[in-house]
C-alpha cells in the first residue's frame, strides 16, 4: 500500500495542539454544566451562527469527507446532487416549516415530539431504533478512522520509535478517538460537542482548501482539469433523462423523488443528530435560522470535498522519479518510490489491494479495481509537505470525531430523556439525570467501540448495519410530514405506517438487485423480480417505496381511528398553530428572505454545472 | 453561555498559523516543496491562518466586552424566549 508516512515534529505539534484545544474547551465549559438542561440542550442559549455551523458539521463524518471525495472520483460533478438536490432544499424546508413545531412544542428531543404529537408507542419505537443507530454509526466512524490510520501508516513512525508493536496501532487509534470524544462530551455536554463541531468545521476548511488549491494549480487550473477529464465528469445533469445514459444509473425522477425528497428530507428534517443543534439556540426564530445558516457553507462544500476526488483522477499517475534541484549551490536529488498500488491506479487514486494477500484486486475484465475511498487521503500524502500534512491529517481526524460526537450526544439525550426517564426511572432529581447523561456518554462510547471491533471481525457487518438503517430511516419523513401538516393523523396510523414503511423497504430490497451484483446483501434475497442499473438507483427506489407505503398506510389507518382533540395539538400541527409574529421587522433579516436567496443560489449552481 | 467560542478558536488558529509560517519561512524554497509545485505553501497558508485566527480572536474579544457592558436585554414583547 502506501510507504511510511513520514510525520515530522511540526506535524505532531499541530495535531497535539488541536487535541489540547478540543479538551480545553470541554474543561472550560465544565463549570457551566449545572442542570440536565445545560448538559443535554446546551441551556438553549447558544447563538444561531454557532448552532448553524454545528448543524452542518454534525453530518461531516467519515461518510461525508471520504465518501464524497470517493464519489467525486468515481462519478464526477454529478455527486453534487447530494448537495444541490439533496441537502439544501431539505435544510430550507426544516428551517422554514418544521422548526417552529420542534422548538415550539418544548419537546427536548425528536422522539419526545412524537410522543406529544402521537402517542407513547410511536415514541418508544423511534427512540429505541434511533438509540441503536447512533451507537452503531459512531462505531462505524471509529472503525473507519482506525482503519484509515492503519492504511496510511500515520502512527507507524511513532510506534517504531517507541518500540511498540505495529499491531497495536488499530487499538491505539480507537482508544485515542474514544478518549478525546468522551472527554469533551463528558465535561461539557452538548455545548462542548457543538463548540467542537464548529472548531472541526473550521479545521476541515483550513486543511482541505489548500489541497484543492494545490491540486488545481498542479493540473493547470479549471481549464486543465476540464481537459484531463472525460466531459461527463464535469456535468451533473447530462444524460439524466434516462438511467442508462449517466454514470449514476438513475433517471431524473428517481433522483428528485428518491434522493431529493425522501432520503434527504428524511435525514435533515427528522434526524435528532442534526435537529439537536438547532434546538440549542435561544429563540424560535433563531432555531429557524440554524438550518438556513448551515445551508450556506453546505452549498459550497462540493468544491471542498468532491473537487479533490476529480483532481485525484485528473492528476498524473505517480511513477518513480528522481528530481534534481539546486539548493544553495548544491545539487539535491530526491527520488520518490511509488508503491505498486499507486502505480496501478488512475491518477492519484490507487488500485485496491487485498488486505490479506496484499495483491492488487482485478475486476471482471482483468483491469485493476480502484480504491476510490483513498482518493482524498492519497491526495493529502501526495501534495502536502510536512507542516501542511499535519494540518491536513488533523482535519481528517477532526471530521471523524465530529461525526462520532454528534451521534454520542444524540444518544445520551435520547437514552436519558426518552428511555431512562420515561420507562426505567421516572421522577428522579435533575442532578440524577445529569449524572445519568454523563454515564450514558461513557456507555455510548463503549458500545461504539464494541461495534467497531465487531466490524473489524466480520467483513459484512458495516454494510449490513447501513442497510438496516436505511430500512428504518427511509419511511420516517412520511410520519413527520403527516403529523405536522394533517391534524387527522392518529398515533395508531403513525405507528402502523412506520412498520409498513420499513417492511416495504425490506421487501423491495429483497426483490430487486443492482446489475452485476450477486443476490445477498445487495438485494434479491427473496427473488429477483427487477434489476437496477446501479446500487444507487436501487437505494433511491427502496426509499420511494418505503415512503409511499408509510404515507398510504398511515392515512388509511388514521381515517378509521379517532384523532386527538384539536386542543391537544396546538403548537404541534401547522393548521392549529397560530403563526408566530415575526420578531424581526426588517424584511431581509427574516428567515424567509434567507431561504429565497439560498434557493436562487442553488438553482444557479445547478445551471452552471448542468 | 459565558464562553465565547471565537476566543479559543482564534487562539488555536493563530498558533497553528504561527507554527506553519515560521516553519515555512525557515524552509522556503527547499526541496520539501517539490511535491507542492514548488510553492511555499506552508508560509502562505500559515500567514492566511494567522490572519484568520487573529480576526476571529479580536471579534470574540469585542463580543465579550460588549456582553459585559450591556447586561442581557429583556425580551421584547411578543417574543417567545422559551427555555428561560
Amino acid at each position: 500500500m502506501f510507504g511510511h508516512t513520514q510525520l515530522t515534529a511540526i506535524d505532531w505539534m499541530i495535531m497535539l495542539l488541536y487535541f489540547v484545544f478540543v479538551l480545553g474547551i470541554g474543561f472550560a465549559l465544565k463549570r457551566y454544566m449545572k442542570t440536565s438542561k445545560d448538559f443535554f440542550q446546551a441551556g438553549r442559549a447558544l447563538p444561531a451562527w454557532i448552532c448553524g455551523l454545528a448543524f452542518m458539521s454534525a453530518n461531516l463524518g467519515a461518510q461525508e469527507v471520504i465518501g464524497m471525495g470517493a464519489s467525486g472520483a468515481k462519478y464526477g460533478i454529478a455527486t453534487s446532487h447530494f448537495y444541490w438536490i439533496g441537502a439544501i432544499p431539505a435544510m430550507i424546508f426544516v428551517g422554514i416549516f418544521m422548526m417552529p413545531f420542534y422548538y415550539g412544542s418544548k419537546a427536548r428531543s425528536v422522539p419526545e415530539f412524537l410522543r406529544l404529537r402521537f402517542d407513547e408507542k410511536t415514541r418508544a419505537l423511534n427512540a429505541c431504533s434511533f438509540a441503536v443507530m447512533t451507537v452503531f454509526s459512531s462505531g462505524i466512524s471509529m472503525y473507519a478512522m482506525a482503519r484509515l490510520i492503519q492504511t496510511l501508516h500515520i502512527f507507524d513512525g511513532l510506534f517504531v520509535t517507541l518500540g511498540l508493536p505495529l499491531g497495536w496501532i488499530f487499538h491505539f487509534s480507537m482508544l485515542l478517538s474514544a478518549v478525546i470524544v468522551l472527554g469533551y462530551i463528558f465535561l461539557g455536554g452538548l455545548t462542548s460537542a457543538i463548540y467542537n463541531e464548529v472548531l472541526q468545521f473550521a479545521l476541515i476548511i483550513a486543511g482541505f482548501l489548500p489541497l484543492v488549491l494545490i491540486g488545481l494549480h498542479n493540473v493547470g487550473g479549471v481549464s486543465g482539469l476540464r481537459a484531463a477529464l472525460p466531459t461527463a465528469y464535469m456535468h451533473s445533469w447530462r444524460g439524466m433523462e434516462h438511467a442508462s445514459t449517466n454514470p449514476l444509473g438513475v433517471d431524473a425522477f428517481g433522483l428528485a423523488m428518491g434522493l431529493g425528497f425522501v432520503l434527504s428530507f428524511g435525514y435533515w428534517c427528522t434526524d435528532f443528530l442534526v435537529i439537536q443543534t438547532a434546538m440549542a439556540t435561544d429563540t424560535q426564530e433563531n432555531a429557524r435560522r440554524v438550518p438556513l445558516i448551515a445551508a450556506i457553507p453546505k452549498m459550497f462544500f462540493p468544491f471542498l470535498v468532491i473537487l479533490p476526488g476529480l483532481l485525484a483522477i485528473a492528476a498524473t499517475t505517480p511513477r518513480n522519479v528522481t528530481t534534481e534541484t539546486m539548493v544553495n549551490g548544491t545539487i539535491v536529488r530526491e527520488t520518490r518510490v511509488v508503491s505498486k498500488a499507486e502505480a496501478e491506479g488512475h491518477g492519484l487514486v490507487p488500485a485496491k489491494t487485498d488486505p490479506l494477500t496484499g495483491k492488487i484486486v482485478l475486476d471482471a475484465s482483468g483491469k485493476p479495481e480502484l480504491d476510490y475511498d483513498l482518493a482524498i487521503p492519497s491526495m493529502l500524502l501526495h501534495y502536502f509537505p510536512s507542516g501542511l500534512l499535519g494540518l491536513g491529517l488533523t482535519a481528517l481526524l477532526a471530521s471523524f470525531m465530529s461525526g462520532m460526537a454528534g451521534n454520542v450526544t444524540a444518544f445520551n439525550t435520547v437514552w436519558t430523556y426518552d428511555l431512562y426517564q420515561s420507562y426505567i426511572r421516572k421522577g428522579a432529581s435533575d442532578q440524577h439525570y445529569l449524572k445519568m447523561g454523563r454515564w450514558a456518554t461513557v456507555g455510548g462510547i463503549l458500545l461504539s467501540m464494541a461495534t467497531a471491533y465487531a466490524a473489524s471481525g466480520f467483513n459484512n457487518i458495516m454494510d449490513t448495519l447501513q442497510l438496516v438503517f436505511s430500512f428504518v430511516n427511509a419511511p420516517l419523513f412520511a410520519t413527520f410530514l403527516l403529523g405536522m401538516f394533517w391534524k387527522r393523523t392518529t398515533g395508531n396510523g403513525a405507528f402502523t405506517g412506520l412498520i409498513a414503511g420499513t417492511t416495504a423497504a425490506m421487501v423491495h430490497h429483497g426483490l430487486t438487485l443492482p446489475i452485476e451484483a450477486h443476490p445477498g446483501i445487495h438485494g434479491g434475497w427473496i427473488a429477483v423480480l427487477h434489476t437496477y442499473p446501479s446500487d444507487m438507483a436501487q437505494n433511491f427506489w427502496t426509499a420511494i417505496w418505503a415512503f409511499s407505503a408509510n404515507f398510504v398506510v398511515a392515512i388509511v389507518v388514521s381515517l378509521f381511528g379517532k384523532p386527538k382533540p384539536e386542543s391537544e395539538l396546538v403548537g404541534l400541527v401547522h393548521s392549529l398553530t397560530p403563526r408566530a409574529k415575526a420578531t424581526e421587522h426588517i424584511w431581509w433579516k427574516r428567515p424567509e428572505a434567507l431561504a429565497v436567496v439560498l434557493l436562487v443560489t442553488v438553482v444557479v449552481l445547478n445551471l452552471i454545472f448542468r | 453561555m459565558n464562553l465565547d467560542l471565537r476566543i479559543p478558536m482564534g487562539l488555536m488558529f493563530m498558533l497553528v498559523g504561527a507554527i506553519l509560517s515560521v516553519y515555512g519561512w525557515a524552509t522556503r524554497g527547499s526541496v520539501l516543496y517539490l511535491r507542492a509545485d514548488n510553492l511555499d505553501v506552508n508560509l502562505y497558508w500559515g500567514l492566511a491562518l494567522l490572519i484568520f485566527g487573529a480576526g476571529t480572536f479580536l471579534l470574540g474579544r469585542r463580543g465579550e466586552r460588549k456582553a459585559r457592558l450591556e447586561p442581557q436585554k429583556a425580551p421584547t414583547p411578543g417574543e417567545h424566549r422559551r427555555g428561560h
